[in-house]
């Protein structure tokens, strides 16, 4: 597992309450991991928070897995 | 109308994780005044508060844990997790688990605060300030709306019927109460689960009420000694937390499924002051007034109240409020019993009307007038009997609980053996 997705899942793990062996790279996080609507716009503030990037809504939008969510940031982490 | 009985019981108070282990401290005569550690105080002119004791559910503390999911704790304040908590308890002892989609639409939720998130304002405005708009949190909101614990609540239990809260300071659990009783008096549901909540332990609230002067600031060495009522050395009252939820259910359903009855809610009075934002009445009129209103809804004489859990904050009003029930009871007076939990427990602003309602309930059951710490000297004399310090065995078959809010707001309740 890379470094980010590492942080990743412990970030996802926190916030949803879910096993970390379902947080997956396929995943979705409204699908697979019981996030509401809420929940994924604190997720990608928590994302933001821990890799020190700022991620526009319209890129926010399209953060719906955990694999995505870390191609996105390995793509602009800081 | 239809008659309204009380089934079940919940609590988290500052002398306990549950109703009884509070009720049990309580007539021990334990007081929860503590001096604060968790945040900074030596810039605050009350250094003092009763708190939740942390710890296991199995002794008698609360465990948050236990009550709500870690990630939903998260996003709620303290005030939801303790509200969650009591519903939960008083849907137990209550035996009450609807299950039938009729079951569950007669249920209905009432939970008021009388403040609600401060603790969670106070952090999410000093984090917009420092770190901007982008940082604030999509439950910032959601997690501090003070009908937010009713919410949380029938989500929970799967409770559709009325969803409803009360506003009302510190008069808020008792308006709560009374309220849903009437919501089953007139059908609107047959079951509701109702009382309040507060969590005003933080700076912004001690800051705020000290600039009220309505907290003691000369007992921060003693802060056990700080709450007494209607002593001549008070000097304001001690912040307290915590929730009170009862189940309120329509007579005949109670009696149907053989449920354990506390008490009947047999009188409700409102009244308002018209008077003063934070002080109340000349006389306390409107205290006078709520409780006369109790009593006529209730169709009883003065003398027919055994026991009467004050307002009494440890404030000036303390005084006045004896006064407003001496002229209603009359020569009643020698009869009666009166104490103030909150000499043991401070004030938990919107949570105490419903916490004392169930001390009530729990006074009438066991034949024990709680006591009145620290009234060493009382600032007046009076026929009525206060219950210092110690508790009393006493024959409790009625009993009336009395709740004032700034705003000019006043709410009585009266309970009496089923």
């Amino acid at each position: 597992m890379s470094d980010t997705q590492e942080r990743v899942t412990k970030i996802v793990v926190e916030h949803l309450g879910v096993e970390k062996d379902k947080v997956v790279a396929n995943a979705s996080f409204i699908d697979d991991l019981g996030a509401d609507s809420l929940d994924t716009v604190e997720l990608v503030m928590a994302f933001e928070e821990e890799f020190g990037v700022e991620i526009p809504d319209d890129a926010a939008e399209t953060i719906q897995t955990v694999k995505d969510a870390v191609s996105y940031l390995d793509a602009n982490k800081a | 109308m239809r008659r309204v009985v009380v089934t079940g019981i919940g609590m988290v108070s500052p002398l306990g994780g549950d109703a009884e282990t509070s009720w049990q401290g309580i007539i021990a005569g334990k007081s929860a005044a503590r001096f604060v550690e968790d945040f900074q105080v030596d810039d605050l002119p009350s250094k003092i508060a009763c708190q939740i004791p942390l710890g296991d559910t199995a002794n008698g503390k609360f465990n948050p844990d236990d009550w709500m999911e870690v990630k939903e704790q998260r996003k709620v304040d303290p005030f939801i997790v303790y509200s969650m908590s009591a519903a939960t308890q008083a849907l137990n002892d209550a035996g009450w688990h609807p299950t039938t989609e009729d079951e569950k639409c007669a249920t209905g939720t009432l939970i008021g605060s009388g403040i609600g998130g401060l603790q969670g304002i106070e952090q999410t405005s000093l984090l917009l300030a420092e770190r901007g708009p982008r940082r604030v949190s999509p439950f910032f909101i959601p997690g501090r709306l003070i009908n937010l614990a009713s919410g949380y609540v029938s989500i929970e239990h799967g409770l559709k019927g009325p969803n409803h809260s009360v506003v009302t300071a510190c008069s808020t659990g008792a308006h709560a109460i009374g309220d849903a009783g009437r919501l089953i008096a007139l059908g609107d549901a047959d079951v509701m689960v109702a009382g309040g909540a507060e969590s005003p332990v933080c700076r912004l609230s001690l800051a705020g009420f000290a600039a009220c002067k309505a907290l003691s600031t000369s007992f921060n060495d003693t802060p056990e000694k700080a709450s007494r009522p209607w002593d001549a050395d008070r000097d304001g009252f001690v912040m307290g937390e915590g929730a009170g939820v009862v189940v309120l259910e329509e007579f005949e359903h109670a009696k149907a499924r053989g449920a354990k009855i506390y008490g009947e809610l047999i009188g409700y009075g409102l009244s308002g002051d018209a008077f003063h934002i934070t002080a109340p009445a000349e006389n306390h009129e409107g205290a006078f007034r709520a409780m006369q209103a109790a009593m006529k809804r209730a169709g009883i004489s003065a003398s027919q109240i055994d026991y009467i859990n004050a307002h009494g904050t440890s404030t000036m009003a303390d005084t006045m409020e004896l006064g407003a029930v001496e002229r209603l009871v009359g020569d009643a007076a020698k009869g009666l019993s009166m104490s103030s939990t909150k000499s043991a427990i401070g004030h938990s602003l919107g949570a105490a009307g419903s916490i004392e309602a169930i001390f009530c309930l729990q006074a009438m059951r066991d034949g024990i007038a709680p006591p009145t710490l620290n009234l060493d000297n009382p600032a007046v004399e009076t026929a009525i009997d206060l219950v210092p310090h110690e508790a009393r065995k006493r024959d409790i078959s009625v009993a009336l609980s009395n709740s004032f809010g700034f705003g000019g707001t006043n709410a009585s309740l009266i309970f009496a053996k089923v």
